[in-house]
């Protein structure tokens, strides 16, 4: 936190020759964020309060009834200071208005071709900037009571906890725009901007097509979602997921205790988790429900939510690892679910508290293909995909991955012929679990460090495990039971091509080669 | 045969100072006698005699633990090869890792007061993974400094992003 005063509008700044919020000059946001950032508390509040003083409030115009002595309404009315709190409550509510209009008046954004600054406060002044070039995604949030003022809070995540920028809020045609301008600065693309359409119609009409259009903008990606997630998988997933397990154990085990002691007071210890239940079936039905992913010249987008949406888009080279994995309950229906770790913590859960590491929620087969073709632009080609097939199915052996000896299954006991490694050009695959079966993908770019592991029981077995380092998330890519010399060969390889990989790679500016020599590129 | 992890062509670790074995068992004599005292004070309130079993197992632990200290910090070793920090650790749980000087993020150089007091520093080389952990310890105060400054300029000279 740093505190600057007010500054005048850059000279010199950028000029896209058209009213756009990328011109290097400061904007203001949304005028109802005040409301939505805060203001619905205070609403609240006041209802609250109203509705306990209603009774007093009735008795008051009608009259009669009995009113109680400590009643603070009457109190005031008896000793006649009905005139100093209407005017202190008035006081109170200017105080509030000049209060949220100067802090819609202090806070600002602008963007440049460097950064994206913000600087809000009216006491204590905040001036935040994130880089372009370390932009690890966009994520435009509609939350439900926003949407209906056609508000949008966009937040720009960089790496690193609570390092987001976060504007909120703006309109929300606008937000889509800038997002694409962001991206299109960050790209490192010299291509010119493409204008930005303007929605037609009355306020209503735009309000109207604002709620019911996807979680795409048409403009900036190809019309339809790779993947369609129909309502049946998305139940029938929900209902196989390993908390129906714990759920149908619960109910057993209750009903069994209640037949053997007649004690209806165990139905208590029921009740609290069937609660938790509804709300957690409905958080991730929600959440998964208009599910939408789709490439983009600027990376991955990904669009979820019913009431509140959330729409992320995620640059290439921005995706730490994938985990394509399935529960055994999925299996008989081909069922995967795709996870990815991010150096970005997105703040806002914002859209039904969705985590937002999980790309692809169910899908079978060909979904992953479509969201892995998306997610690493390097595993492509034929060969690589059958790799990649063969790592999601297949039961072992000599099938292109450098699998556990047989001397493993001690510590593997149904996993050894499947549990093993494979080195692409692009990636490193590892490929675990015969009951729960799992794939982890990591970009060779991407990777921070790796290392082998050997313990007393290990090294008696002459195995060690192998673990590669990416960036905190839900997948830790690590793979247990190698044979010994098979990780010491991982080990020197991969150390090798990580070095290599990352000194090729040019992902921060990922579209740089672009538009120097064809100068015209649609964005 | 040996089972033991070893990397084909790589002999000549660079090892941490010897008087780092004196740090090590300070520390390991603190935790000894705070965790034996702790699980004392159980068979010292209730007087069952059975109850001693813990400290001793503990105590008996800490032993092992203490004589073996000289071999485990002869077993830390670290080098810099052309384009990465190689580092290794352990004797029963070996560890090996390899980070590009690219992903540094930042050096660390810590000194607890045992280490000062014989002139040894702790130099930490954090990436954007936390499981990376590559800490080295027991280096003289000079060698830990000239080390810092020369990863961070390697680190420079191989910038990568995240």
């Amino acid at each position: 936190m740093s505190s600057t005063p007010p500054e005048p509008p850059a000279p010199g700044s950028v000029s896209l020759g058209q009213p756009s919020l990328v011109d290097g000059e400061w904007h203001r946001l949304h005028p109802a964020t005040p409301l939505l950032r805060g203001g619905i508390a205070l609403i609240v509040i006041l209802g609250i309060v109203v509705g306990n003083l209603r009774d007093t409030l009735i008795q008051l115009v009608v009259g009669g009834g009995e009113r109680g002595p400590e009643d603070p309404l009457s109190l005031i009315y008896e000793r006649g200071l009905t005139g100093i709190v209407l005017a202190a409550i008035a006081l109170g509510l200017i105080a509030f208005i000049v209060g949220f209009y100067f802090s819609w008046r202090m806070h600002s954004f602008r963007i440049t071709a460097e950064l994206v600054e913000v600087r809000s406060g009216i006491f204590y002044r905040t001036n935040r900037k994130g880089r372009l070039d370390r932009i690890q995604g966009i994520n435009i949030a509609r939350p439900f009571f926003a949407r209906l003022f056609g508000a949008a809070k966009l937040e720009v995540n960089v790496a690193g906890q609570d390092a987001n920028v976060q504007l909120a809020y703006l309109s929300s045609a606008n937000a889509d725009a800038l997002r694409k301008e962001i991206l299109r600065l960050a790209s490192g693309t010299q291509a010119a901007a493409s204008p930005t359409p303007v929605a037609a119609g009355g306020l209503v009409d735009r309000r109207v097509a604002e709620l019911l259009a996807p979680e795409l903008d048409p403009d900036a990606a190809p019309p339809a979602s790779v993947v369609n997630l129909h309502l049946g998988r998305l139940i029938g997933s929900l209902v196989l997921s390993g908390f129906t397990i714990f759920l149908l154990v619960l109910v057993v085990g209750t009903v069994v205790i209640i037949s053997v002691t007649h004690e209806l007071f165990f139905l208590v210890t029921f009740a609290a988790p069937i609660i938790g239940m509804g709300s957690y079936y409905f958080r991730k039905f929600t959440k998964s429900l208009r599910y939408s992913i789709a490439g983009t010249p600027d990376g991955v987008r990904v669009g979820f939510g019913l009431l509140s949406t959330s729409n992320e888009t995620l640059p290439p080279g921005r995706i730490h690892s994938v985990q394509v994995s399935q529960p055994l309950l999925w299996r008989p229906a081909g069922w995967w679910e795709i996870r990815v770790n991010l150096a970005s913590k997105s703040s806002n859960n914002g859209a039904a508290s969705q985590a937002n590491t999980s790309i692809l929620p169910v899908g079978n087969l060909a979904d992953v293909k479509k969201v892995l073709e998306l997610v690493l632009p390097g595993l492509v080609d034929e060969r690589s995909i059958d790799l990649i097939e063969r790592g999601l199915t297949s039961r072992g052996g000599d099938d292109g991955f450098v699998n556990s000896p047989r001397r493993a299954w001690i510590i593997r006991w149904f996993s050894w012929r499947r549990n093993g490694f494979a080195i692409e050009p692009d990636a490193v695959l590892l490929r675990s679990g015969a009951v729960w079966r799992s794939l982890v993908i990591v970009p060779q770019a991407r990777m921070q460090s790796v290392a082998m592991h050997q313990g007393p029981l290990l090294r008696r077995l002459g195995l060690a495990s192998i673990i590669v380092h990416t960036v905190a998330g839900p997948i830790q890519p690590r793979l247990g039971a190698v044979d010994r010399d098979a990780a010491i060969g991982f080990f020197t390889d991969v150390s090798a091509a990580a070095v290599l990989s990352s000194a090729r790679d040019t992902s921060h500016r990922w579209r740089s080669g672009e538009g120097r020599s064809n100068g015209e590129v649609t964005a | 045969m040996s089972e033991k992890l070893e990397l084909p062509g790589v002999t000549e670790w660079r090892r941490v100072s010897p008087k780092y074995v004196v740090v090590d068992i300070v520390g390991l004599l603190i935790s000894a006698v705070v965790s034996c005292a702790a699980t004392a004070i159980l068979p010292i309130t209730t007087q069952v005699a059975w109850l001693w079993a813990l400290p001793a197992i503990i105590a008996v632990i800490f032993l092992i633990t203490l004589a073996l200290t000289p071999r485990r910090v002869r077993s830390i070793g670290y080098q810099l090869r052309d384009d990465d920090l190689l580092f290794r650790r352990g004797l029963m749980f070996q560890r090996f890792v390899a980070v590009p000087y690219g992903r540094m993020q930042l050096v660390d150089i810590n000194r607890g007061p045992v280490a000062r007091a014989l002139g040894l520093s702790e130099l930490k080389f954090v990436t954007a993974a936390a499981a990376s952990g590559v800490t080295i310890p027991g280096l003289p105060a000079a060698d830990a400094e000239e080390l810092r400054d020369k990863l961070v300029a390697l680190a420079e000279s191989r910038r990568a992003g995240l």
